[in-house]
């Protein structure tokens, strides 16, 4: 056994009364996580759906937007958000713009895949019953392409509630805020909260979205009886 | 009706797939499209709907210049059926067969009603309605493929290889089953196939393609069988092509002899009489009202005694007069009398058929 108490340790990598001191701070940092992820996903998925159809309009297309998406994904993220502070200061934006062309790669790259894999003869069907070109994409290959579709937005939210701590360093950091004080005083339980909150929120999101798809697809449900 | 007039297709590597094709579909009947794989029969078929465009030539349906009409609203009123079905795996049976009502913009009421009349009309229990594809056989799928085809009541449905997927056994039935669909509904139907039986069997008139997309020759079942325009055409017929014909005339066609006819009282001096006179070594026996009681062998009539002391054998299988001549070929070889026996109203007995009857036929 050793001598020194383990309790000590414990009391010191969190300290409770500091948490309740600070729970108004602690909310909102969480919203704002919160807040950061839901945008640049949603911004994500907006420029990546015009993407992806003209990808899969244009095959041609596919190789250099992966391409190009590939390299922004490979950018280290400090430095992006530095490169873009000339252009947009410490705004909201700075961070919004890093963090959609991160989830840009992933989201391309299933939703053309997603599309895709929607089986040839069910497409050839409904191109045979009178479907016009828009309304089978929107009413056909969407909804069976969602399985991969969403495969995409979970790895791109649980990615992008991890980038969010590092944009803190602009200003604009949600639970990565509680980070920087936690190394600014020396001092570790912003950066146990911030950890664990930030872990759960990941979890949460991903749980959140798996339940939204198993409502969306219902015909899913009934398989392997 | 559909007609082609000069329809080429020419695809970008320079292959032709149709070559300055003419063909008349009547309406109401089925014709067959058949041939080798290459032949061009599915791209014939697929050019009448848009699925795929002709080089050159018209394609008119009741009246109109295809090229003229808009696809989607072309294809509304064309019913398609292919081999792999295409069902939507994310809808639900009610849901696929309801899916060109609704484009069409029909109200949910109308669209329900049809649903449920397309299923009794195809043979599915209404409770399949609420299931998903994946959840039915590949025989009940193929059957909501025709009833999703069915669904606005088209004028028109074209068919490829829509058989080709199941097992035998369903394939004969779902094919009996659409023969007698199609004598309700008398749809102007395209049907494509690899499969010469199936062909003859399905089609009013068939179409024999060769590979290049020419067309061979088109004909009614019977004529192809009876006088096939050249060799590949025999061929592609294929060596049986004598019992394919008895399959498509009826008992009727060939007018029964009488044959060695006795009662059961009367005596075995006159069956085996009558038994010479024929030719045979055997007799037909009938009751009184002509029933059909069986038939003796010449051997076991002795001298003495009466018909009705034999040995009384049954025909094991007796035709009508709608079953093919190739029932009453298959009657013969497997009676020892070596004649097929006709009947009618289940027992009466209306004379013999024999080989030498079914080769005039024939011949």
């Amino acid at each position: 056994m050793s001598d020194g108490p383990p309790p000590v340790l414990a009391a010191e990598l969190i300290r409770w009364s500091w948490v309740g001191f600070h729970l108004d701070d602690i909310r909102d940092d969480l919203l704002q996580h919160i807040q950061l992820t839901g945008l640049a996903v949603l911004f994500g998925l907006l420029l990546a759906f015009p993407l992806s159809l003209a990808a899969i309009r244009w095959p041609r297309l596919y190789g250099p937007v992966l391409g190009f998406t590939g390299m922004l994904f490979t950018i280290p993220s400090l430095a992006l958000f530095i490169l873009l502070i000339p252009f947009t200061g410490l705004s909201i934006w700075t961070s919004l713009i890093g963090l959609t062309m991160y989830t840009l790669l992933i989201l391309v790259r299933n939703i053309v895949e997603g599309l895709r894999g929607v089986d040839r003869d069910v497409r050839e069907a409904a191109e045979a019953m009178g479907y016009t070109r828009a309304r089978q994409l929107w009413q056909v290959e969407l909804p069976l392409a969602l399985p991969v579709i969403m495969a995409g937005i979970r790895i791109a939210t649980v990615t992008t509630i991890g980038l969010v701590t590092i944009t803190a360093l602009i200003g604009q950091g949600g639970l990565g805020q509680l980070f920087l004080d936690g190394f600014t005083l020396n001092f570790t339980t912003p950066i146990v909260v911030g950890i664990v909150l930030s872990a759960l929120l990941a979890f949460v999101a991903d749980l959140t979205l798996v339940g939204v798809q198993h409502r969306l697809t219902p015909w899913a449900r009934s398989r392997g009886r | 009706m559909i007609s082609f007039e000069s329809v080429t297709k020419r695809f970008p590597d320079g292959t032709t797939a149709v070559d300055n094709l003419d063909l008349e579909v009547p309406e109401g009947d089925l014709t067959v499209l058949v041939g080798p794989s290459g032949c061009g029969k599915t791209t014939t078929l697929r050019m009448i709907n848009r699925m795929i465009e002709a080089s050159s030539g018209r394609i008119v349906v009741d009246g109109r210049d295809v090229s003229k009409v808009d696809p989607p609203e072309l294809r509304r009123r064309i019913g398609y059926v292919i081999q792999q079905i295409g069902l939507f795996p994310h809808r639900t049976i009610g849901e696929n067969i309801a899916t060109v009502p609704e484009l069409t913009g029909w109200d949910k009421r109308r669209t329900r009603d049809r649903v449920g009349e397309l299923l009794e009309l195809v043979g599915l229990p209404a409770e399949v309605r609420d299931r998903y594809p994946h959840q039915l056989s590949g025989g009940q799928r193929q059957r909501v493929g025709v009833a999703r085809a069915l669904a606005v009541d088209p004028p028109i449905m074209l068919m490829d290889e829509p058989f080709g997927a199941v097992d035998p056994i369903v394939r004969s039935r779902l094919q009996d089953e659409f023969l007698r669909l199609q004598q309700e509904v008398r749809k102007t139907i395209v049907f494509v196939t690899h499969d010469i039986d199936e062909a003859i069997k399905m089609g009013d008139r068939i179409a024999i393609f060769r590979q290049g997309g020419h067309l061979e020759q088109y004909a009614a079942p019977a004529e192809l069988l009876a006088e096939p325009a050249n060799d590949f055409v025999a061929d592609f017929l294929g060596a049986e092509r004598g019992l394919k014909r008895l399959a498509l005339v009826p008992v009727s066609a060939v007018k029964a002899e009488p044959g060695p006819v006795v009662g059961p009282g009367d005596d075995g001096r006159r069956a085996l009489a009558a038994a010479e006179a024929y030719g045979g070594d055997w007799v037909v026996v009938v009751d009184d009202d002509r029933r059909l009681l069986g038939w003796a062998s010449a051997s076991d009539m002795a001298e003495r005694g009466r018909v009705g002391d034999l040995e009384i054998r049954p025909f094991q299988l007796q035709v009508q007069a709608n079953d093919s001549l190739r029932a009453a070929l298959n009657a013969m070889v497997q009676s020892r009398t070596g004649v097929a026996v006709r009947v009618s109203d289940g027992d009466r007995y209306e004379g013999i058929v024999t080989l030498e009857l079914l080769s005039r036929e024939i011949s």
